[in-house]
């Protein structure tokens, strides 16, 4: 189950897409997420779906890939199928013993699976293109003027790409831990709930007492390597904006008047209430 | 000139009790007398808990004197003004590989340190190229560190304090969580720094075998300095050495067993091609 | 009874780009009684091989059988299989996470089924046999010194009363006398309560002076399986497989081929010093 979120795991390959600055696509997705939950009809969603489709193809990330990510969210997808279709209230569209499913639910149960889809290939496309260094350094420096307001965004960011570096290694440390209890006659597989649960105390206890280790062992090489908060930096790989990024802004630019222009002018909505409503009928 | 001296240096650990009130007093360092010159190889041994992992937080200003003082290139580690200078100045490695490397890929963890000195971008990438090239790890430097070996961690590591161009490196038992051949690559990289590049290096470990080739050693027990010469002068006191929890170099060992039966070899004999050409000399 | 491996092949990540053959064809008997060194450099495959043992990890392909059943069998009871194969991982002090060490070495008997009395018994049996001070029995875990931890993991295991005990790499971290005083424990534990050891290391030294049969591993294969002497006389093909051998053999070897007649099977530097000697005095 965890193996099939995509979300946060690289691919890598060469593309236009992984070459953007992370800021871009991080504005972007931002962007793209707000576009997504202000469309009033169904020609805003086939832009929103035109659009990623031409992301996904410029990415070369394999779509099979991006589509496996939604396995994860496969049941906050039928929760939330079955939520809009059978207690929307409105016009009757069947009805069977005490269950009735109105036009307006299946409406709006198509749309939130759409907005859903969107917005979690959305979220992948961008993890799956940019390194977790690149997505730190990014968010750093988009959320600089965060400053101002005496927020340390510089050590904000250096958290994260540290969490990022010592995911795998405790991922690792825990396997060996747990091989450890297993080794002297622990298990994690049978018993009720309440007993697993405690099953898992001989491998939280040393787990986290190796993080506080790690965790002290790492704040003192970082200090004696002269790391002393985010002020005074310099980059070794600083974020520049190139041209294309600059084509880049102007396509999610056009992409938003677009889909203001599209999904929310009161004409094409109407024209397609209209429709709706002849349904109806 | 003297790149790093420690005189009288005292360290106590203060145990407390909930309260706050001291339990117990631990002398970590007990009037500590240890100089070390530029472009020397000292080698500092003991056993574990000898008080050498202490004495070497105190050159880089991570733990400060209860009493007496350490100069690191004529400053004080006490002067609260000069920290980062002391700390770009004398260098440190560190034992555990997995808990030192904070970037994702090897160059970025090597530019941590120049980062943090605010060296301008072009001199950080031409400092990272150096310092991997100085250990050898140069053609490493796209991969994750999670990918390589621990000796080759290690030497990433010891990049990553050259590339703040330090005058002296500190390594503290580098090698002890390594095997073999991680060792063999390990220690010969920092034999190649002292050679080569005449970077001051001091050593902290419990393998004789690595400071064999060292300027000047000096043992450690209990907190103080108790034997301290040429790897030579120390290596023939194998007894003294036997008593102090430490052990002795192969050779060395087998030519005291040799010496005890009366074949008259001398003092202080460090490799296998010096035992093999004093053997020979007595047929 | 017995322990047998029968071609035993582990695939990581099969059929993927990044596959791994752990081990490839490996067959071994372990008889009870023995005391095993299983030596190899790392990614050679030895800790994987260990942990086929008490069924951690299930073959590809091949068979492990135990007590004449296999225990890749689906109703094999693999608990079981572990009361008596006893694992002792690497840095085993990092599994503690009981407050005291007693109750800690308490936690594997009681896992296989002990009362509360039994249990307590058998963790005191282990801890005397290791050698664990008294006084220190109902101590936290963090005011032990890193020998200390080492024994109380090694309790904690042996308190299951295991007829195998694997120990992979014991004397990893620890100081030249930490390490001679946990290998002697052990091969006080093969002598007196009869258990059978295998001791994983990439140590030459480790292995040449305790064990009685040598199982070295190399790209997943067994590369030598013999006794110490045999095995190290294969010195050019270890050092290709980036092991070394012990020092005292190799200073032998090249007094051999410097002219005398010294014992090309010595391993400790006693024995060198006892064969150069007789080589020196009965010419």
């Amino acid at each position: 189950m965890i193996r099939d979120i995509t979300i946060g795991q690289y691919y890598q390959t060469k593309s236009v897409i992984h070459r953007l600055d992370p800021r871009v696509k991080l504005l972007g997705t931002l962007l793209f997420i707000i576009a997504l939950f202000s469309y009033k009809n169904p020609l805003g969603y086939a832009l929103g779906i035109a659009f990623m489709c031409m992301v996904i193809k410029l990415s070369h990330v394999p779509v099979k890939f991006i589509t496996k990510g939604l396995k994860g969210i496969m049941m906050i997808m039928c929760i939330t199928v079955v939520i809009n279709l059978f207690l929307t209230a409105g016009t009757p569209l069947i009805s069977f013993w005490k269950i009735t499913i109105t036009y307006e639910g299946l409406a709006m149960a198509v749309t939130m699976i759409i907005r859903l889809i969107l917005l979690i290939m959305g979220s992948s496309i961008v993890t799956l293109t940019t390194t977790p260094n690149n997505l730190t350094d990014g968010l750093e420096k988009g959320l600089g003027f965060m400053k101002v307001f005496h927020v340390p965004v510089g050590d904000v960011a250096m958290m994260m790409s540290i969490a990022l570096r010592f995911i795998p290694i405790l991922l690792e440390e825990t396997d060996r831990i747990m091989k450890a209890q297993l080794a002297r006659g622990a298990d994690f597989e049978n018993g009720n709930l309440v007993k697993r649960a405690k099953a898992l105390v001989p491998v939280l206890v040393p787990l986290f007492v190796s993080a506080f280790r790690r965790a002290g062992d790492l704040a003192m090489a970082m200090e004696a390597r002269c790391y002393r908060g985010g002020d005074g930096r310099t980059k070794m790989k600083p974020l520049v904006y190139k041209k294309r990024d600059a084509v880049a802004y102007i396509i999610l630019f056009a992409f938003m008047v677009l889909s203001i222009f599209l999904g929310r002018w009161s004409v094409i909505t109407g024209f397609f209430n209209n429709i709706y409503l002849n349904i109806l009928k | 000139m003297d790149i790093v001296k420690a005189d009288n240096l005292v360290f106590e650990y203060i145990r407390r009790d909930d309260e706050g009130n001291p339990v117990d007093v631990t002398t970590a360092l007990d009037h500590v007398n240890i100089d070390v010159k530029q472009g020397e190889f000292v080698g500092i041994l003991g056993h574990n808990g000898s008080g050498k992992s202490t004495f070497a937080k105190h050159l880089n200003a991570i733990l400060y004197p209860t009493e007496g003082t350490v100069i690191v290139d004529g400053m004080n580690t006490t002067d609260e003004s000069r920290v980062w200078d002391v700390r770009s100045t004398a260098g440190m490695v560190f034992q555990n590989p997995d808990n030192q490397i904070i970037g994702q890929v090897v160059e970025e963890d090597v530019g941590f340190g120049p980062e943090n000195l605010g060296v301008p971008t072009a001199e950080i990438w031409s400092r990272v190229e150096e310092s991997l090239r100085a250990v050898g790890m140069l053609e490493f430097r796209y991969k994750s560190p999670g990918k390589l070996s621990g000796g080759q961690k290690q030497r990433v590591s010891i990049a990553g304090v050259l590339a703040m161009h330090p005058k002296c490196i500190i390594l503290d038992e580098p090698t002890a969580m390594l095997d073999p051949s991680g060792r063999k690559e390990v220690v010969r990289a920092i034999r190649g720094l002292n050679d080569v590049e005449k970077m001051t290096v001091i050593l902290i470990t419990h393998y004789m075998d690595e400071v064999v080739h060292a300027d000047r050693i000096f043992v450690m027990d209990k907190g103080r300095v108790v034997m301290h010469g040429t790897p030579r002068e120390i290596f023939s006191q194998v007894e003294q050495l036997e008593s102090l929890r430490l052990d002795v170099p192969g050779p060395t060992r087998i030519a005291w067993e040799l010496k005890k039966k009366g074949i008259p070899l001398p003092d202080g004999i460090l490799t296998c091609e010096e035992l093999v050409k004093e053997i020979q000399k007595c047929r | 009874m017995p322990l047998i491996l029968d071609h035993v092949c582990q695939v990581y990540n099969a059929d993927t780009e990044m596959s791994v053959r752990a081990l490839d064809d490996v067959s071994l008997i372990i008889p009870e009684g023995q005391f095993i060194g299983v030596i190899g450099h790392t990614g050679s495959g030895k800790s994987t091989l260990i942990q086929h043992l008490n069924g951690l990890i299930l073959p590809t392909s091949g068979s492990v059988y135990y007590n004449g059943q296999d225990i890749t069998d689906k109703d094999f009871d693999r608990k079981e299989l572990r009361k008596h194969v006893g694992l002792v991982f690497q840095y085993p002090e990092h599994q503690l996470f009981e407050t005291d060490v007693f109750t800690d070495v308490c936690f594997g008997p009681k896992n296989i089924g002990m009362s509360k009395k039994e249990a307590e018994l058998a963790a005191f049996d282990a801890l005397r046999k290791v050698g664990f001070p008294d006084d220190l029995y109902y101590a936290s875990v963090f005011e032990l010194s890193g020998g200390q931890k080492r024994r109380a993991a090694v309790a904690g295991v042996l308190a299951m009363k295991p007829d195998f005990l694997i120990l992979d790499e014991p004397t990893a971290g620890l100081d030249p006398v930490g390490r001679y005083e946990i290998l002697d424990m052990v091969s006080e534990l093969h002598r007196t309560a009869g258990i059978t050891i295998i001791l994983v290391s990439h140590s030459m030294e480790d292995v040449a002076m305790y064990v009685e049969r040598v199982i070295v591993m190399d790209k997943g294969r067994v590369a030598y399986d013999d006794v110490p002497r045999e095995v190290f006389s294969h010195s050019e093909e270890l050092e290709k497989m980036g092991l070394s051998i012990p020092e005292p053999s190799k200073i032998a070897r090249q007094l051999i081929k410097a002219g005398l007649n010294v014992d090309p099977g010595v391993l400790t530097s006693g024995e060198a010093a006892d064969s150069i000697y007789k080589a020196l005095m009965y010419r």
